[in-house]
């Protein structure tokens, strides 16, 4: 049904909106396309702007100044944060801590992930089962995961301790032992993540033609060949996907600290987002907060950047 | 191999000093009329002989092969021709190693090959999908299994180079294969297998992704390389006129089991079965009751091609056009039989319409009789017919 003003309208008025002639705000056309381009993105870029630009551009600005404290305003202090945090060894302790964290965390994971992928994608009973069991750790909330392995890990009656007894070891305080506890971390972590990154993996594993498997067996290459020259290669895009996550993960894990160790003993267990929490909402000093934030977020940066600038050239992608 | 490194020299030579300054495909056309590679293939003619005998292939009750028997001579192009479902790609598979037989035993070169995986049974294969490793280069692709073998690398690089100029891939070496069309695809495939110089040569609708021109062009490329390379070699397909102008010897499936196995000429004058008789030959062979005169008539069905079927105004039975397709060298021309149809294809322009009346006929001699019943070909039939012949031509007439 047209209404008969809107057929007047398109009688004298202009007949698509993009073209300028008739047009009563006479705006040139390319600048009407792009006027709309611009409109059409605004909404998504408000919200960056709000809640990723603007923050990250703020705390950069306050970790040059100092915390504002009572009656004292914020002072402009230049890089004296930074000078203070190089010399704060809980800063260094939280820095080693993550590196360690991440360089156990990051390989262990994205070889089980892929392992998990290659054993679920074969021909093997109960398969829909395992997928589903490989994947449930995903799907449960950190904080009830944690509070599961806290149970693991517990002294004396923990499942850890109980398996360990019959073999005649003695009770362990796990998560007490400044030697132990981060390692104990690392195994939740790499238990919480390899399923999600199954996914990924399986579903790249299901893009590859068996008929590439059948070519490679017709010319007699072994399956470690297959796997190496083919399988691999073409599973480089996610592996650069699952890397650029896992490397996020474990630059921004909270949770599980936060209910199995609180950071300690001594530090053992501190990571940096950790700290930064610490830092900026139990001792309130966001300025310091600010700062250690500026180096996690300089470190992210980093790493994304080499990941996408040196790997990126070397991945075929179909 | 040695015969294949001698022919393979021979052609590489003739070629540069022939045609040096020509593409790689008309190179090789070029070659084709000048090279005549029999000595070595009667040479390997004892040995590359694959036979299939017996073989059957069951998924839980389904029969997807069952009781097949065959054999190609070596240097020979057999085809495994057949509806979708048949069982020719299964069986294909079968000799391939890549799925392992129920039942039957499976020969190559004299050897008996039904337990041995398929690296070990001296074969290549090319893909329907060309099975190309998407992130290797064309080079690497084709290299891929003399890699795994551990040929060296200077014996890897002559045979790519003479591969390359075969088939005229000598400039698309480092390209990926998502650079390149479906034709050269398919050459890379081709190249893939051939360069491994074994003397059976598996192939699985190779030329089902390709339109029409490029099908054609590569079905007489395959051939020309197969003939001249001697590869004895099992070619896959659904389409009839693929295996008529490619084959050596044609065997037509059916539901797993073997309906006719023939060379293209003979079965095309001879088809054992009704379903051999509509399967070969475009449109297919017109199925008709037989006429009411002749022996036995309410037992055998009687069968024309379509060709053979002759339009005139004088003599035969009157018949209703009902369809008139022109094709530009012929035209088909569909009429009313009865309660069946009848096509006949004829020579350029039929100045025909639909609902015209004309009169068709046809030779004694190109009819072809089948039981009614199991479908089979009956000769006795025919030899009663052509005695009669002048009665059974005009027997429509009214």
């Amino acid at each position: 049904m047209q209404n008969p003003d809107q057929t007047k309208k398109r009688a004298d008025g202009a007949p698509s909106p993009l073209v300028g002639e008739g047009n009563r705000l006479s705006v040139p056309q390319h600048l009407r396309v792009h006027i709309h381009g611009w409109l059409l993105l605004l909404p998504a870029a408000v919200l960056l702007v709000a809640f990723t630009y603007y923050p990250a551009v703020r705390t950069i600005f306050d970790s040059l100044f100092s915390t504002p404290r009572g009656v004292r305003g914020a002072v402009f202090v230049g890089m004296d944060n930074y000078a203070a945090m190089l010399a704060d060894p809980v800063f260094v302790r939280a820095l080693v801590n993550n590196f360690v964290y991440a360089a156990c965390v990051i390989p262990l994971t994205i070889a089980l992930a892929l392992s998990m992928a290659l054993w679920v994608d074969g021909r093997i009973a109960g398969r829909p089962f395992l997928r589903l069991s490989f994947f449930t750790p995903t799907v449960l909330p950190m904080i009830a995961v944690a509070n599961i392995w806290l149970f693991f890990y517990a002294p004396g009656y923990g499942l850890l301790d109980q398996i360990l007894g019959l073999f005649g070891f003695s009770a362990h305080n796990w998560l007490g032992d400044q030697h132990t506890a981060l390692a104990c971390l690392i195994a939740v972590a790499i238990w919480k993540d390899a399923g999600f990154f199954m996914i990924f993996y399986l579903a790249a594993l299901q893009q590859i033609s068996p008929q590439l498997a059948e070519a490679a067996a017709l010319e007699g290459a072994s399956r470690w060949y297959f796997f190496r020259r083919v399988t691999f290669p073409l599973l480089m895009p996610t592996t650069l996907f699952v890397l650029v996550n896992a490397i996020i993960n474990s630059f921004r894990l909270v949770d599980h600290i936060v209910v199995m160790t609180q950071g300690g003993p001594d530090n053992a267990t501190a990571l940096l987002l950790f700290y930064i929490y610490e830092v900026g909402f139990k001792f309130w000093d966001t300025a310091y907060a600010a700062t250690l934030t500026v180096v996690l977020l300089t470190l992210l940066a980093v790493f994304a950047l080499g990941q996408f600038l040196i790997l990126d050239r070397r991945i075929h992608y179909q | 191999m040695t015969f294949t490194k001698q022919w393979f020299t021979a052609i590489v030579t003739s070629g540069t000093a022939g045609t040096g300054g020509l593409g790689g495909r008309r190179k090789l056309k070029s070659l084709a009329g000048s090279m005549r590679c029999t000595t070595w293939a009667a040479r390997e003619n004892a040995v590359s002989q694959i036979s299939v005998v017996d073989v059957s292939k069951y998924w839980g009750a389904t029969r997807a092969v069952d009781g097949v028997s065959f054999a190609a001579d070596a240097g020979s192009l057999l085809v495994l021709l057949g509806p979708s479902g048949c069982g020719k790609s299964t069986t294909l598979r079968l000799i391939a190693g890549l799925e392992q037989v129920s039942g039957g035993r499976i020969f190559i070169g004299g050897a008996d090959v039904t337990a041995l995986p398929p690296a070990k049974r001296r074969i290549a294969m090319v893909f329907q999908s060309y099975a190309l490793f998407p992130h290797l280069t064309v080079a690497e692709n084709i290299l891929f299994g003399l890699k795994v073998r551990k040929v060296a690398a200077a014996e890897r690089d002559r045979r790519l180079e003479r591969v390359a100029a075969l088939l005229g891939l000598e400039r698309l070496l480092a390209r990926k294969p998502a650079q390149l069309s479906g034709g050269q695809q398919q050459r890379v495939a081709l190249g893939r297998a051939i360069i491994a110089e074994t003397p059976v040569c598996l192939m699985d609708e190779p030329l089902s992704n390709l339109d029409a021109q490029l099908r054609a062009e590569m079905r007489r490329e395959i051939r020309s390389i197969q003939q001249k390379l001697g590869i004895t070699m099992v070619y896959v397909t659904h389409d009839q006129s693929e295996a008529m102008s490619m084959a050596d010897r044609v065997v037509l499936m059916r539901e797993g089991k073997v309906e006719q196995a023939a060379a293209p000429d003979d079965m095309y004058a001879r088809p054992a079965t009704v379903f051999a008789a509509r399967f070969i030959g475009t449109p297919p062979m017109n199925i008709l009751p037989a006429a009411p005169d002749i022996a036995a008539a309410d037992q055998v069905l009687m069968g024309v091609r379509p060709e053979h079927v002759m339009l005139g105004h004088d003599i035969g039975m009157p018949l209703r056009v009902r369809g008139v397709e022109f094709f530009g060298a012929d035209t088909v021309v569909t009429c009313a039989y009865g309660e069946a149809t009848l096509t006949a294809r004829v020579p350029g322009k039929a100045t025909l319409s639909a609902g015209s009346a004309i009169r068709v006929h046809w030779r004694p001699e190109d009819l072809h009789f089948f039981d009614a019943a199991s479908g089979r070909r009956r000769d006795d039939v025919m030899t009663l017919a052509i005695g009669d012949a002048k009665q059974f031509v005009h027997a429509g007439l009214a």
